[in-house]
Order: structure tokens, then sequence, then C-alpha cells
């Protein structure tokens, strides 16, 4: 049944694929190649290697390898900055207070804008492409932590008094867990941004990665790369998107059920 | 055990709380009535600590309020708030006993018999969202008692629950407060209910709320729903209590102001 459901809502890609298969033949110019031909490229650049490296070609390592591993740090940065900075600021009015006015200046920069500044004060490459990275996608995780921290029910705070839980208790099993659903959306709108953040970051502040790859495609004209580059983000976004789903339907189990239930 | 001295309490220039005071014995289970709005809650919150009134004073086995005290707990009547839906049953009872220094397997343990005691040993490893109102509210008691408050406040305990359910609450509370030996300050807006539950009822006014009458309720330690209800002594004291909640003056033969 859920297969025959799936099958239902994914016709429309294989068609989409064929009509613009037969649409960049019967086009013929050199920047829009047919799919297959994309899709070809792509296999030989990623995936004819050694079957000891489950197929991945030297490329695919040093194009995937840092770029994911730079979208991890990043995400995974901004996720404990964020997170530690916006309980904080979130249990203290006074402190919000005082920051509210320069987290909204921050979150209104346009984070490319910014990599020339951290290209002249970080060193080129993985410095300079994590700070943007981080700088680009704390924002939705600071404003929904704090946002969460300070919405905790007032009876789940009294009752915390009227049994008198530690600080430490206090923040992790009440007020961090009471903000999870909001923490959540805001990781997740973090991780899509940080996939464009990093091409970003790549395309100007560094040598290697995905980005890296695109932008050397383009200018050196070949441009079926370019589009294997261009399929296999728009893949990778979508397999994180995935992932960060069933991850958040597990740890918020009890958010989605209270919700159906009360 | 409790002694509450002219307790004032006013939100700004809106005076709640006009000088009501209220003692209760070790062991005692006070219900206070009140027409709705005349600032029971108030009253709560202020010998909880949860607020601090704005005159009068709150004494704990003679120990003034200032703070929360740590030999009290509370029942709330929104349990579906008070307790944590992130956590288990038996870990929302838990969590507080880390304050009495029991290690994890100690909290487990009294955790497990304060949730036996309610009848809900089945139940531990459920989740808040997963129970009916009833049992949350179950659950809701057995944190207090597994907490082993001297005194237990309880908020409306069986305003959001069906009349099946809160009977049963009432004879769990009064089985348990008894076996406990725990002094209790329960309130209530329902008549029926605090002369069922109390050894004495403390009747307020209207806002701003004052002591109408503190009438001691004559029925003998056990009770019960129905036979309780038939006595003469029951629908006397109901009447003394519903006339009084609705501004009606004592009647000299049922008061004994103490």
């Amino acid at each position: 049944m859920n297969v025959i459901r799936a099958v239902g809502r994914l016709w429309l890609v294989p068609v989409t694929l064929v009509a613009w298969e037969i649409a960049t033949r019967a086009a013929g110019q050199p920047f829009f190649p047919p799919p297959s031909a994309t899709l070809a490229r792509m296999g030989e650049m990623w995936l004819s290697g050694p079957p000891a490296h489950l197929l991945l070609t030297e490329q695919a390592m040093s194009d995937f390898g840092p770029s994911l591993a730079r979208l991890f740090a990043g995400w995974a940065l901004a996720a404990v900055l964020g997170v530690a900075a916006g309980v904080a600021i979130g249990c203290s009015p006074r402190l919000s207070g005082y920051l509210d006015p320069l987290i909204h200046l921050g979150r209104a920069v346009p984070p490319p804008l910014l990599v020339p500044f951290f290209l002249a004060l970080l060193k080129l490459g993985t410095p300079a492409q994590l700070a943007t990275i981080v700088f680009g996608i704390i924002w939705p995780i600071l404003l929904n932590t704090i946002d969460g921290a300070r919405t905790v029910d007032r009876q789940h705070l009294e009752t915390a008094r009227i049994f008198g839980f530690s600080t430490a208790q206090r923040l992790t099993r009440v007020i961090v867990p009471a903000a999870m659903p909001k923490i959540f959306a805001g990781l997740r709108l973090a991780l899509s941004l940080a996939l464009i953040l990093l091409i970003v970051a790549e395309i100007f502040a560094g040598s290697g990665g995905l980005g890296y790859r695109l932008l050397s495609a383009q200018r050196t004209y070949l441009y079926a790369d370019m589009w294997g580059c261009l399929v296999v983000l728009g893949l990778l976004g979508y397999l994180l998107n995935s992932a960060f789903l069933l991850l958040e339907r597990r740890v918020l189990a009890w958010h989605r059920s209270a919700r159906q239930t009360t | 055990m409790l002694e509450i001295t002219d307790l004032v309490h006013s939100y700004g220039s809106h005076r709640v709380l006009d000088g009501v005071s209220i003692r209760a014995a070790e062991g005692e289970l006070v219900c206070v009535v009140g027409p709705s709005g005349c600032g029971k809650s108030t009253l709560l919150r202020s010998v909880a600590g949860l607020i601090r009134p704005t005159g009068g004073r709150v004494l704990i086995d003679g120990q003034p309020v200032e703070r929360i005290p740590d030999n009290l707990a509370v029942v709330f009547q929104d349990y579906s708030r008070s307790l944590y839906p992130w956590m288990t049953a038996a870990n929302n009872v838990a969590l507080p006993l880390r304050r009495r220094g029991l290690d994890r397997r100690r909290r487990r343990d009294a955790a497990m018999a304060a949730l036996d005691q309610v009848g809900l040993a089945d139940a531990a490893e459920k989740y808040p969202w997963e129970m009916s109102g009833g049992m949350q509210q179950r659950v809701s008691i057995a944190r207090a008692l597994a907490y082993r408050p001297s005194l237990l406040l309880m908020d409306e305990p069986f305003g959001s629950v069906d009349a099946q359910t809160r009977e049963d609450l009432e004879d769990l509370v009064l089985r348990v407060c008894a076996h406990h030996g725990m002094t209790t300050l329960l309130i209530t807006h329902d008549i029926d209910e605090s002369v069922y539950v109390g050894d004495r009822v403390i009747v307020l006014t209207r806002s701003p709320a004052r002591v109408a009458a503190d009438l001691p309720v004559d029925l003998g330690e056990s009770r019960d729903q129905i036979a309780t209800r038939q006595l003469d002594a029951f629908v006397r004291l109901r009447a003394e209590v519903g006339r009084l909640v609705r501004g009606g003056s004592p009647t000299p033969t049922v008061l004994e102001k103490h």
C-alpha cells in the first residue's frame, strides 16, 4: 500500500527527467547537457573507483570528504553555541534586553558578505569557511532556542521550584527538553542553510570540496561536471533533511504524541 | 505545624487576601473552600513560597516561609502541565528525590513504591500523554508522596477529572494522607468535597478573602462515598458550608469558632 502511494507521488520525477532529456538533446546546447550525460559523468567522476573503496574514486574522497566534514563541523559548532547562548538569553530577561538588538542586527547581515571579513581575520581555507557557516546558520538556532527557553510553561518551572531542582537539573531536565521542539525546528533550518553557506564558502574562500569543484568545472567549460555537482548537492540536501526528520521523530516522540492527545 | 497569621496580599491596589489566619495541627487535613476567584490560589502560593505576600506571616514547623521550604510538596490542579511530558511516570516521580540525596537505585525504588501506593505500579514506564487524566493526577500525587513532605498542598486537585475518578482520588488522598500522617492543606471550590475529605473546613469570604468560619468535621476517621454522604451530620455540615460560601451568616448550632 505504502509502496503504491510512494510510486504515485514519485511519477513526476521520471517524467521530468525524460522531458529534460528530450529537450536538451533537441536543443544541442553545450551549456545544457542531457541528464544521461550528466549522470554518466557523475559515475565516472565519483563512482568508478575500486570495489574496496565502495567504488568511490579519489576524486569523490577529495570532493565530498572535506565538504561533509566542514558541513557537519559547522553545523555542530553552531548548534552547541546557539543552544547554549539561547538558553542563557532565554532564561535571563536582563541578558535578552541587552542582546536582542545585537542579535537582530547580526541576523540581518547577509552571511556571504562576511566572507571577505573572515578572510581578512582568519586563515584562508577551513577556518574562514567554518566561520562563514557558523555565522550564517546560528541565527535560527539561537532565536528558536531563546523563544523556546523563554516560553517554558509556568507550571513546569513552578514545579521545579517547589521540588527544589538544582540549576543544572532545571536546565537539563526542564528547560532544554521543553524548548526541544523549537530547537529542532531551528536545527533543521540551519542544516539546509549550512549546505548553501558551505558552497558559498568553498567558492570564495577555499580550495577543494564540492563548491570549489563546481566553480572550477564552470570555469573550464566542463558543463557535465558542473551539472553533476548541482545534482549531487540537491541529493545531499534531500538526504540530510530526511535523515534529520528521522532523528527528530525519535527524539520528539513525546511532543508529537502529547500534542495529539491534548 | 502550619500557622498562617494575618496573611494579606494585594496585586497592585487590588486586595486579594485580607488578613487570613489558618492553623493546621500535625497530621491534620484542612480543606479551604471559598467562592471562585476569592484568592484561594494566592493563599496556596503564599504558603508554598511561590509569591511573597504583602503582609502577614506563614510558619511551617515554627520556621517562617521566606523561600520555598524543602519539606513541602504541591499537587496542582492542571496535571497535564505539572508532569513533564518528556519523562515516564517513574522518572517524573523520581526526579525530585535527588534533593533527598538518594542514589539512582534508591530513587527508582522510592518512585516505584509511591506509584504502587496510588495503584499505578504497572504504569511506571508510561508517559503522561499515554495516561488518562485521573492516572496523571495519581502520578502527581505519587510524586508528592515519594518526596515525603511534612506539608502537602493541593490546589483543586480533582478539579479537572470526571466524577467517578474524582471519588476514587478523594479516597486515595484520604488513605495516603492518613497513612503518612501528612499535614495537608487542600484547596477546593467544591463544598461537598471539602466536607467529605476534610478534618476541618475553612470557609473563605468573597474577595478580598477573610476566614468566614472554621468548622470541625465530626465524621470519624473512615469515610465512605455512599454511607458518609448520607449521614445527617454530613448533610447538615454541607448545608452550612454552602450557606457560608454564598455569603450567609453562620448558624450558631453548627458553628464552633476556634
